[in-house]
């Protein structure tokens, strides 16, 4: 089971990790002075669920935190590569993190069930900021869509079409899902993906936007094949901490 | 035309051109969203304490960035924001209606000195006859 489970692990943690890194990116430049404070604060928060996953891994025989996130090649990264994409405009970033932040509910209370105790006590511990994120992402979602002007709409419905297959990805059905669902660590992707359609059809309705035809999911993160986008971000990323990966912080 | 010579450096190193105050067009309106004040509560069952105010479009948006602004250091149980243009206020030139005038201090709580007599009273119930 071991192999399973370090398999989810290191997707979830590798998914915050980037998607923190990406986040970050609009410190400095958000639309609203409030607005950059919110998103730098869910983008650290995003890094801490990631240290914490990195950690429950090291427990497990893996390398320690700063080791796993900053030693690694791309193709040993298994996040999805829907974390990878650049940040575009605003309205990408926002449909991105709504996406991302409503399947990470669901598969975060999912865990608070697990029968694997450091991933359950981590899944209750992080649940007030989950809905933080997700509250987040939802009003400002609604806003800029069935709130908004003409243009705003028009905009997040161009970024949803572009978010979706991609979002769909998230998903990638993983060999040692079945296992750990039979064991009660994790319902598998299959059943986190059909929650998240619900959930998200809510949404969408409520923002009236639809949701593009014939999308076909974009998969191959999950197996170290990655965009082109994301050996530059651990290039950055890691910039520093390779000038002296033994240096005490 | 001539530059502004002045005493801060900022504007002679900007190099503004002296100008015609007759030239000089009103700003646009501002294109900010409207404020929303802030009102915070610490533990369920406190008073929520005005903190401040937060720019947004509606009261959904205003509650979400004053989330943000005034809830996320320290304890925070729930928080209010109402649109500044909703709080009834007096008018500032009218401030003179609060004031008290030195006759009327009989009024005040401060103004009796019970305190005294309760002293002397537990005195004489001591038998403490001195002064």
């Amino acid at each position: 089971m071991t192999d399973a489970l370090k398999n989810l692990l290191y997707r979830m943690a590798d998914d915050a990790l980037i998607l923190a890194h990406r986040h970050s990116e609009w410190t400095g430049l958000g639309p609203l002075l409030e607005e950059d404070i919110a998103f730098s604060s869910i983008a650290q928060d995003k890094l801490g669920h990631a240290q914490a996953l990195y950690t429950i891994l090291h427990g497990l025989g893996e390398p320690e935190p700063d080791t796993a996130a900053f030693m690694r090649n791309a193709e040993q990264f298994t996040c999805c590569h829907f974390v990878e994409l650049p940040n575009g405009e605003y309205d990408f970033s926002l449909v991105r993190h709504y996406l991302y932040d409503a399947a990470e509910m669901i598969r975060y209370r999912a865990l608070a069930e697990s029968t694997y105790q450091p991933l359950a006590a981590l899944a209750r511990k992080v649940t007030g900021e989950l809905k933080y994120h997700l509250y987040h992402a939802q009003t400002w979602f609604v806003q800029l869509s069935a709130k908004g002007s003409e243009e705003s709409a028009a905009r997040m419905q161009s970024a949803l079409n572009e978010a979706w297959p991609y979002a769909l990805g998230m998903f990638e059905p993983a060999a040692g899902d079945a296992e750990l669902s039979a064991q009660g660590v994790y319902p598998g992707e299959e059943a986190i993906k059909a929650a998240w359609l619900d959930a998200v059809m809510e949404t969408l309705a409520q923002a009236k936007l639809v949701v593009p035809s014939q999308a076909e999911p974009v998969y191959g993160g999950r197996k170290g094949y990655h965009t082109d986008y994301l050996q530059p971000l651990l290039d950055e990323m890691t910039e520093v901490f390779r000038i002296d990966p033994a240096a005490e912080w | 035309m001539a530059t502004i010579i002045s005493l801060d450096p900022r504007i002679t190193r900007a190099q503004i051109e002296s100008y015609d105050p007759a030239d000089v067009q009103p700003k646009p309106d501002l294109d900010q969203f409207i404020t929303f004040e802030v009102f915070h509560q610490a533990k369920s069952g406190a008073r929520h304490i005005h903190v401040g105010s937060v720019h947004a479009p509606n009261s959904d948006m205003a509650l979400l960035m004053a989330k943000e602004q005034f809830g996320r250091r320290g304890q925070t149980h729930n928080i209010w924001v109402v649109c500044t243009e909703d709080v009834v206020t007096m008018h500032a030139n009218d401030a003179d209606i609060f004031a008290t005038t030195p006759e009327k201090v009989y009024r005040d709580v401060a103004a009796y000195m019970v305190r005294n007599k309760v002293e002397a009273f537990k005195k004489e119930q001591r038998g403490d006859t001195k002064e």
